[in-house]
C-alpha cells in the first residue's frame, strides 16, 4: 500500500531582492518517514523550511502539506506540525514552564499543566520547570524546544539542525529521540541537519539541496548501496593485501594507502570474504571499517 | 485564538521589567513634582497669579489638589509617551530580535490575530498607566493638599471652576488623555511590525511626536494645511475641559483624529505583519 503523502514540495522559488536564496526545490514526504533534508550552507535548507511553515511566502511553486495548500487552511495544517525552526528560541524572562504554556495556549490543542510536566520530564527537563530560560544552557534550550514541540502532539515534526551546538551526549539524546518519536508513535519526521552520520543513522529518505535546487531524492539506503564502499584497512602488510585482494575480487579496486593503511573499494556483500581472504593468507587485519558514505555521496553530489 | 494569545501578551507584559520601569518612573517623576510643590508650591503660584492681583485678590487654598492634578497632567503628557513607547514599541520587534516571532508565525494563530492581541495588551497597558497617572495626580495630591476650586490660566484668561464641577471634568479629561497615550502605543506597535530591533521603532516613535510637535509649533503657512491632521496637534485636547464653555465640536473634532490615527495604524500593521517573511 502506498503511503500517505504528508509533505509535497513542487519547483519551489524563492527570491529576497536580487538573491535568489530558493530556485527550484522539490521533494515528498511519505506518513512515517523520517526525511533527511541535506545541503551545505546557504543551500537554501532553511528557507524552504520557513515556507513549509509559512512564515515565507515563496515566488514560485506548491507546497501541500497533509494533501492542503496554506490557502484556505493555515490554522488546520498548522496544528498538526511541531517544529524547531534552527534554534528555539523563548522568552528569557519567563520560566520554561510558562514559556510552553504560552507556546501550547495558540498551538490549537487543550494541553493542561501536567502534560507540560510530563513532557518536561519526557526531554530530560524535569524539576527545571520553574527556571527561568535565561539560565538554560544550549542543550537544556534545544531539549525544550524538542519539548515545545511535541506538546499538542503534532502528525508532523519539522526539525531544522536539532543537533547544533550539542555535546556528544545530547547528540545521541536527540537522535534517540527522534527514533522513539518514529518507532513508538509513528510521528513523520522532517530533519535538516549538517550532521549527515546523523541522517545516515536515522533517516529512510532524505533529499541533497545544492545551490537552492533539489539534486537527488529517495531512499537512503538505496542511494547508498548504488554507490560503492569504501573500505578502510589498518594491516601489518599492505603489499601482500593488495595481491590477495586483486585475486580474490575483481572488482574491487584501490582507492588510497600507506605504510600500513588500506582503502578498497568494494561490493558491500564481499566486505566479510575480504577479511576472510586477508586472515586466511596470515595477514594481520587490526581495522576494518567502512568510511563514511553519506559524507562521500554528499560531497560527490555538491561538488558535481 | 485572539483571546488566548491576549492573555499570553499580558503574562509577556507582567514578566518583563521594563513594563515596570514605565510605573515606576511615573510615580517617582509625579513624587518629585509633589515634593515641589509641596516644598516651594506657594511661589510658584504667585509667580503665576502675579500679574492679575491688581485686579483680582485670590482667597482660601488655591494650590489645592485639583491644580496640582493639572499641573502634573500638562507637565507629564509631553513624557509619559516615551513610557508607553518603551513597552508597546517593543511587543512585535522585541519578538523579532528575541527569535521568538518564527515560534509565534509557525503555530496555529492568524497574524492578523497575533497583531490584534498585541495592541489589546498595548491599550490595557496604556490604561493602567493612564489611571496610575490619575491616582497619583489626583488622588495622592488631594490627600497631601487638599481640595478646594481650581484656577486654570487658559490663552483667553483665568477660568475658575468650583470644586463640584471639576472631577467630571477630569473624568473626561482623563479618557481624552487615555486616547492620545493609546494613539501613541498604536503608532509604536505599528513601527514595531516594520522592525526586527526592540529599540528602532521606539526611538522612532519619539522622534515622530518630537518631528510632529515641532511641525505643529512653527508658525509657518506652509505647515497650517496638515497642522489639523497631526494627531500631536489634539494630545492637548483634554485642557478643553477646563475650559468655560467647553467647546465640545473641537474636542469632538480631536477624538475623531485621535481615533481615525488609530484604525489607520492598525491596519497598517496588520497588513505589514501579513505580508513579512519571517527570516529573523
Amino acid at each position: 500500500m502506498e503511503k500517505e503523502t504528508v509533505i509535497k514540495v513542487e519547483q519551489l522559488a524563492k527570491s529576497f531582492g536580487s538573491f535568489q536564496a530558493v530556485k527550484d526545490v522539490s521533494f515528498t514526504v511519505g506518513r512515517g518517514d523520517v526525511f533527511g533534508f541535506l545541503g551545505p550552507n546557504g543551500a537554501g535548507k532553511s528557507t524552504t523550511i520557513r515556507c513549509l511553515l509559512s512564515l515565507i511566502k515563496p515566488n514560485a511553486g506548491k507546497i501541500e502539506l497533509f494533501g492542503k495548500s496554506y490557502a484556505n487552511n493555515r490554522s488546520e495544517i498548522l496544528s498538526k506540525i511541531g517544529s524547531i525552526i534552527e534554534k528555539p528560541d523563548f522568552y528569557k524572562y519567563l520560566s520554561a514552564q510558562k514559556n510552553l504554556e504560552i507556546f501550547a495556549r495558540i498551538s490549537g490543542a487543550s494541553v493542561s499543566k501536567s502534560q507540560i510536566g510530563e513532557m518536561l520530564e519526557f526531554v530530560g527537563l524535569a524539576g527545571r520547570g520553574g527556571d527561568k530560560i535565561g539560565g538554560f544552557s544550549h542543550g537544556m534550550k534545544q531539549r525544550l524546544g524538542i519539548a515545545q514541540t511535541l506538546l499538542h502532539q503534532p502528525d508532523l515534526i519539522i526539525l531544522d539542525e536539532p543537533t547544533t551546538g550539542l555535546d556528544p551526549q545530547g547528540i545521541v539524546e536527540i537522535r534517540n529521540l527522534i527514533l522513539r518519536l518514529k518507532n513508538e508513535q509513528n510521528k513523520t519526521i522532517l530533519l535538516s541537519s549538517h550532521q549527515l552520520s546523523e541522517i545516515e543513522l536515522i533517516a529512510n529518505r532524505m533529499v541533497i539541496i545544492n545551490k537552492g535546487k533539489s539534486i537527488v531524492e529517495g531512499e537512503v539506503q538505496d542511494l547508498l548501496n548504488a554507490q560503492e564502499l569504501v573500505v578502510h584497512l589498518e594491516i601489518d602488510a599492505v603489499a601482500q593485501a593488495k595481491q590477495v585482494i586483486s585475486n580474490h575480487f575483481s572488482t574491487a579496486h584501490f582507492v588510497g594507502e600507506t605504510a600500513n593503511e588500506l582503502e578498497v573499494a568494494i561490493e558491500k556483500n564481499q566486505v566479510p570474504l575480504l577479511n576472510k581472504a586477508l586472515i586466511e593468507n596470515g595477514i594481520s587485519v587490526f581495522a576494518l571499517e567502512p568510511k563514511r558514505k553519506l559524507e562521500d555521496f554528499f560531497m560527490k553530489i555538491v561538488q558535481s | 485564538m485572539l483571546l488566548k494569545n491576549t492573555y499570553n501578551e499580558f503574562v509577556k507584559i507582567l514578566a518583563k521589567p521594563r513594563s515596570y520601569l514605565g510605573i515606576g518612573a511615573l510615580t517617582l517623576l509625579i513624587g518629585v513634582i509633589l515634593f515641589a510643590m509641596k516644598a516651594d508650591g506657594s511661589s510658584f503660584i504667585s509667580f503665576v497669579t502675579a500679574s492679575f492681583e491688581q485686579t483680582l485678590s485670590f482667597n482660601g487654598n488655591i494650590l489645592n489638589g485639583n491644580l496640582i492634578a493639572f499641573i502634573i497632567l500638562q507637565m507629564l503628557i509631553i513624557h509619559i509617551p516615551l513610557l508607553v513607547a518603551l513597552v508597546t514599541g517593543d511587543l512585535i520587534s522585541g519578538e523579532a530580535a528575541m527569535g521568538t516571532v518564527r515560534m509565534l508565525a509557525s503555530k496555529p494563530i492568524s497574524r492578523t490575530s497575533i497583531v490584534l492581541s498585541k495592541f489589546i495588551a498595548g491599550a490595557v497597558y496604556t490604561l493602567i498607566l493612564t489611571v496610575w497617572l490619575g491616582f497619583l495626580a489626583l488622588i495622592v495630591a488631594k490627600w497631601i493638599f487638599g481640595t478646594g476650586d481650581l484656577i486654570v490660566l487658559n490663552s483667553d484668561g483665568l477660568v475658575i471652576l468650583q470644586e463640584q464641577d471639576i472631577m467630571w471634568r477630569y473624568g473626561l479629561a482623563f479618557l481624552v488623555a487615555f486616547l492620545s497615550l493609546l494613539t501613541i502605543s498604536t503608532l509604536s506597535i505599528c513601527l514595531s511590525a516594520f522592525a526586527d530591533n526592540s529599540i528602532g521603532p521606539i526611538v522612532s516613535t519619539m522622534a515622530i511626536i518630537i518631528l510632529f510637535t515641532i511641525i505643529g509649533s512653527l508658525d509657518v503657512s506652509v505647515f497650517d494645511s496638515i497642522k489639523p491632521y497631526l494627531f500631536t496637534t489634539h494630545m492637548a485636547s483634554w485642557r478643553s475641559f477646563f475650559e468655560d464653555p467647553i467647546p465640545m465640536s473641537k474636542i469632538i473634532e480631536s477624538v475623531v483624529i485621535l481615533l481615525a490615527h488609530n484604525v489607520i495604524l492598525v491596519v497598517v500593521a496588520i497588513v505589514k505583519f501579513n505580508k513579512k517573511d519571517i527570516t529573523s
